[in-house]
């Protein structure tokens, strides 16, 4: 896969969809392509977070340990992203995120990350639309919890 | 040090001296001779005075023994000479000229190059004093001294001595002797003018040295001024991280000017006084023809002196003021070098020096034993800090101790106390009985192992500096073929002259027993053994997978570096990865390698077979227009430049982004952007060659895998593997040995020991690759043995300057590991882990007590918890010892330990 064809893929990202191609196709271009295969842990629970991915290709299983063991909370797919948590705010990987058959991501390493972000603003206006999309599902989910 | 230069010059070279001197007494009648020959030849041989006729003919050659005539009453002749006519004697006389310019000729040559030589070897011989007393001055001697200073001192100052000491004693006699012979004779002439003409160059030779006593102060000043300035610029160099952090560049700069501008004005000084005082020696000089011009001729007038006489006495003081003035010009020399020898021997007496039997290397090193007793000792500084005050203990020498204490608590200075370092203000540290002031450095260097914080390495390999403790004198004569050992000889023999040092630099120093080894093989088993206890093994490991080995000094490791080549791609298919490795094959385009390794498909050797030199190499340049690509290339470098303009445009420069992935330089991108426009415009046939080599350029870093613009497809990677095939041939053809190409059968000479072990680059994009392949490296390499072999090659890294190329940590490590090769009896260290972290620390304070078992170890320790693990603890606070004893029952009862221990 080309870089051309990455782009179109991140424009398909609501993230991205309203930044400049001229931009992503930069932000491409800086980050790194990384393949894992079936069974490799993009990330894993507790250990420190320097990057987050972009899933352009496969499926992956959010994992968290609980007494009882794994648990399999959610399922990731092209065009998420996953691991931003962890380069926003300096916490460990709150899951780990486990690859179910080959998965194809853009590695955006926490420094790329944030100079996109502080090179264009645009970038960073969307992550707080999309985080506040998030926070708002969060609150109607435990309104629900409650009601 | 000799305080007079010329005594110092007359004890070394006195044979040397007297030898030149004859040489030019011997050349001086040839010298005369030629002088006079000329007006003979025109005289004799072209007017024909003493010819009767064109036939007639004359005597020449005779000659008589001299005085002969007084003595015997008639001349005796030696050899009676032969007659020649007119034609003959020109002849003669012109090719006797001849004879005698080719005669003085090689007679100054002589002289010159004896006085040359005479004078490198006492300057030789100069600079190796100096060194040496470097070499002996104590520790707190060198730490007042700068190191730029010193340098410039032995290597600047004494410069001028080596020219000036070939001229010492011969200028004067030679100077002396003519200036004395033109005054007998104008004295012989006329007295009263001689007189005049005495009293001339008296006052000549009383006036103008005193005048010349300011310039000799300014240069001495000027001296001193320059030496700072060396000094001040080392310190620049050394304090470059203070000043960028501080921003103190302007500081300096004003600094550096007050002190040019003082070096100005001491210079001008002399230049004002230096050409004053020649203007006055010029008019004296010039008032002695007034004198006789006016006295002589008024003598003449009135009939008391005759005017042969007097035009006798003009002529001959001709031959006065011309070595006056030189003899002035020596004596002025010779102050000048005097006071730079004066000024430089100065600094290299210091009050208390080593004395040169403490060096000497061949006293015997017994090993050390009974007990280190430490007596009321104390060290006061020249500020009258006490560092160390009344210390006294003993304990057994096979005793592991820890020194305890904050950082004023003068730990460190007793480490250097009882390893000979410093000598103290009062007190005795004895080890088994003997005073440490008293032994010689030969027993001290060898049996004690000290470790400074600062851990210094030198700029050689890593292994030069951990077998640096085994090297104390020349234990084994070098195998030399004759040639060399004849030149080694010569060597020695102008050593001996210039009274250097005898010792064979290329000899075998190292003292492999001192390790406990018989030869190289198990001293490098040991050297790994250390290395690992001080947890640098992996980190020599390291070294040596990114180093090289000569496969034709060492087949055996080739060969066996080449098993585990197929090993590793054995073990990878084994665990179903080996798609991480993409192996070099010659008749496949490798996508995660550079367009330049895949044409190249080899390691260059040459800079002009370099990646980005490339583009310029004719050869290459012509198989790729065979191979069809030429065209092809600049479309390539066309989409790179494009997307380049595109992807970085908005960019400030200066941004990261441009170093770390853009293929042209932030500088440069405005002009691409109007080179893509016009060679979208025009083609890029249209533009000129070198917007064309530009472009054609770029291609040559892309790597397909990790910049992923899609520029190589199956056209294009067949043309770059014919081209790679056209290229091998031309090299192999024209350029052989500029590039070691990639074969799976061969050992590459010019790769290092990884990449000839993966024979293929790493994929790009497959998580975790890096970690895997490493570890099948190593895995690999390990089940081979091989891993010594690699380490042995990790040890030949060049360490850089100070050490530099190596971390903080990593230079502790290796300063204890080149402490611990030696195997000393008493082993101490001086907060020689300071930079480690906590966990580091702990394994290392573990290993080193192990390795140590049985004999001593003193360590000044920064973490007063880890002093559990020794024998016994001593507690120092303010120079004083507090406490002593197991770590348990000090524990207990010192308040200091427990402050420290809370501390921690």
């Amino acid at each position: 896969m080309s870089l051309d064809q990455e782009v179109a893929t991140l424009r398909r990202i609501p993230l991205f969809a309203n930044i400049d191609p001229a931009r992503l196709k930069l932000m491409a271009f800086a980050s790194q392509r990384m393949v894992f295969k079936d069974g490799q842990a993009l990330c894993r629970q507790g250990d420190a977070g320097d990057a987050a991915y972009i899933i352009i290709e496969g499926k992956a299983d959010v994992v968290i340990d609980t007494a009882d063991g794994p648990l399999r909370v959610a399922a990731v797919g092209s065009n998420d992203i996953v691991g931003e948590i962890a380069i926003l705010i300096d916490v460990p990987r709150t899951a780990t995120v486990q690859a179910t058959g080959e998965v194809v991501t853009l590695k955006i390493t926490k420094d790329l990350f944030f100079r996109m972000v502080s090179d264009f603003p645009e970038i960073a206006i969307e992550v707080m639309r999309v985080l506040a999309h998030r926070l708002e599902k969060t609150n109607e989910q435990l309104r629900e919890a409650r009601g | 040090m000799e305080p007079n230069l010329f005594k110092y010059v007359w004890r070394h070279s006195k044979r040397d001296q007297l030898a030149i001197l004859l040489l030019v007494l011997v050349s001086l009648p040839f010298y005369f001779l030629s002088l006079n020959l000329p007006k003979q030849i025109v005289n004799e041989g072209i007017q024909g005075q003493g010819f009767e006729s064109i036939a007639d003919t004359t005597v020449h050659g005779r000659i008589e023994l001299p005085l002969s005539e007084t003595l015997f009453g008639e001349p005796l002749l030696l050899f009676e000479g032969f007659r020649l006519d007119q034609v003959d004697t020109l002849l003669f006389l012109s090719f006797a000229f001849l004879a005698l310019v080719c005669v003085n000729g090689v007679f100054k040559f002589v002289i010159n190059t004896s006085k040359g030589r005479l004078g490198e070897r006492m300057l030789r011989r100069l600079r190796y004093e100096l060194a040496d007393r470097l070499l002996r001055f104590r520790l707190g001697q060198l730490r007042r001294m700068k190191g730029p200073e010193v340098a410039t001192m032995i290597k600047d100052e004494v410069e001028p001595l080596g020219g000036f000491i070939g001229d010492a004693f011969v200028t004067p006699a030679f100077l002396g002797g003519q200036a004395i012979t033109a005054m007998v004779f104008i004295m012989s002439q006329s007295l009263w003018l001689g007189l005049v003409a005495g009293g001339i160059v008296l006052i000549q030779a009383l006036l103008i040295p005193r005048l010349r006593i300011p310039i000799l102060r300014l240069g001495k000043q000027r001296q001193l001024t320059a030496r700072q300035l060396a000094g001040r610029i080392g310190e620049v160099m050394d304090g470059a991280v203070e000043i960028h952090a501080n921003d103190g560049s302007n500081y300096e700069r004003a600094e550096l000017t007050s002190r040019l501008g003082r070096i100005f004005d001491i210079r001008f000084e002399i230049y004002q006084r230096k050409f004053f005082v020649k203007f006055l020696n010029n008019f004296l000089s010039q008032l002695t023809p007034f004198i006789f011009y006016l006295g002589g001729g008024l003598l003449a007038i009135y009939g008391q002196l005759d005017i042969g006489a007097l035009v006798a006495v003009i002529a001959a003081y001709k031959d006065l003021p011309g070595p006056i003035r030189d003899l002035i010009n020596w004596e002025q020399q010779r102050n000048d070098v005097q006071i730079k020898y004066d000024q430089v021997i100065e600094q290299f007496q210091p009050t208390d020096i080593l004395e040169p039997e403490r060096q000497d290397p061949e006293v015997a090193a017994a090993a050390l034993a009974g007990a280190v007793a430490v007596s009321s000792l104390s060290l006061i500084d020249d500020n009258n800090v006490r560092h160390v005050d009344a210390v006294t203990f003993e304990l057994p020498l096979d005793r592991h101790v820890a020194l305890v204490g904050d950082g004023t608590s003068g730990k460190d200075h007793l480490t250097l106390l009882v390893a000979g370092l410093f000598p103290p203000s009062s007190g005795k540290i004895r080890i088994g009985g003997t005073d440490v002031q008293d032994m010689p450095e030969a027993l001290l260097g060898r049996r004690i192992g000290y470790v400074d914080p600062s851990a210094y390495l030198f700029a050689t390999t890593l292994r030069d500096n951990l077998v640096y403790g085994l090297r104390h004198r020349p234990l084994r004569e070098a195998e030399q073929d004759p040639e060399a050992l004849e030149r080694w000889k010569a060597q020695l023999a102008e050593s001996r002259r210039a009274g250097n040092s005898l010792f064979h630099l290329e000899a075998d120093w190292t003292d492999y027993e001192a390790a406990g080894c018989s030869g190289p093989e198990e001293l490098l088993a040991r050297i790994l053994e250390i290395l690992e206890a001080v947890d640098l093994e992996e980190d020599v490991y390291r070294f040596g997978l990114n180093g090289a080995i000569d496969p034709a000094a060492q087949p055996d490791v080739a060969e066996r570096l080449l098993e585990a080549r197929d090993a590793l791609a054995r073990r990878l298919a084994d665990q179903d990865r080996e798609d991480l490795v993409v192996r070099f094959d010659a008749g496949r385009y490798n996508a995660n390698a550079s367009l330049a390794e895949n044409l190249l498909f080899g390691t260059p050797k040459r800079p002009d077979y370099a990646a980005e030199a490339l583009v310029d190499n004719a050869l290459v340049r012509d198989a790729l227009e065979r191979a069809g690509l030429s065209a092809l290339l600049g479309e390539k470098g066309l989409a790179i430049a494009r997307t380049m303009v595109e992807i970085f445009a908005d960019l400030p420069p200066g941004h990261p982004f441009f170093e770390q992935f853009s293929f042209i330089d932030a500088d440069d991108l405005p002009e691409f952007r109007q080179l893509v426009t016009r060679a979208e415009q025009r083609g890029i046939d249209q533009l000129p060659t070198e917007d064309r080599r530009r472009l054609k350029a770029l291609p040559f870093r892309y790597i397909e895998a990790r910049h992923r613009l899609g520029l190589v497809d199956d056209a294009f990677a067949a043309g770059v593997v014919e081209a790679r095939r056209l290229i091998a041939e031309a090299v192999r053809a024209k350029d052989p040995g500029a590039v070691e190409f990639y074969d799976a059968g061969t050992y590459n000479a010019a790769a290092s020991i990884l990449d000839n072990v993966l024979f293929g680059r790493l994929v790009y994009g497959q998580a975790g690759a890096e970690e895997a392949i490493g570890t099948a490296v190593r895995e690999t390499l390990d089940s081979l043995g091989l891993r010594p072999s690699v380490c042995a090659v990790g040890l030949d890294f060049e360490v850089g300057v100070g050490g530099k190329r190596l971390s903080a940590t990593q230079r502790q490590k290796a300063a204890i590991a080149r402490a611990l090769l030696k195997r000393p009896d008493l082993l101490v260290i001086n907060q020689a882990t300071a930079v480690m972290d906590g966990a580091t620390r702990a394994r290392l304070v573990a290993n080193i007590l192990a390795l140590c078992e049985g004999r001593g170890v003193i360590w000044a320790i920064e973490r007063a918890a880890l002093a559990e693990r020794f024998d016994t603890v001593l507690v120092m606070r303010a120079g004083r010892l507090l406490d002593q004893g197991g770590f348990a029952e000090v524990s207990e009862r010192s308040e200091d330990l427990k402050l420290l221990l809370a501390e921690d």
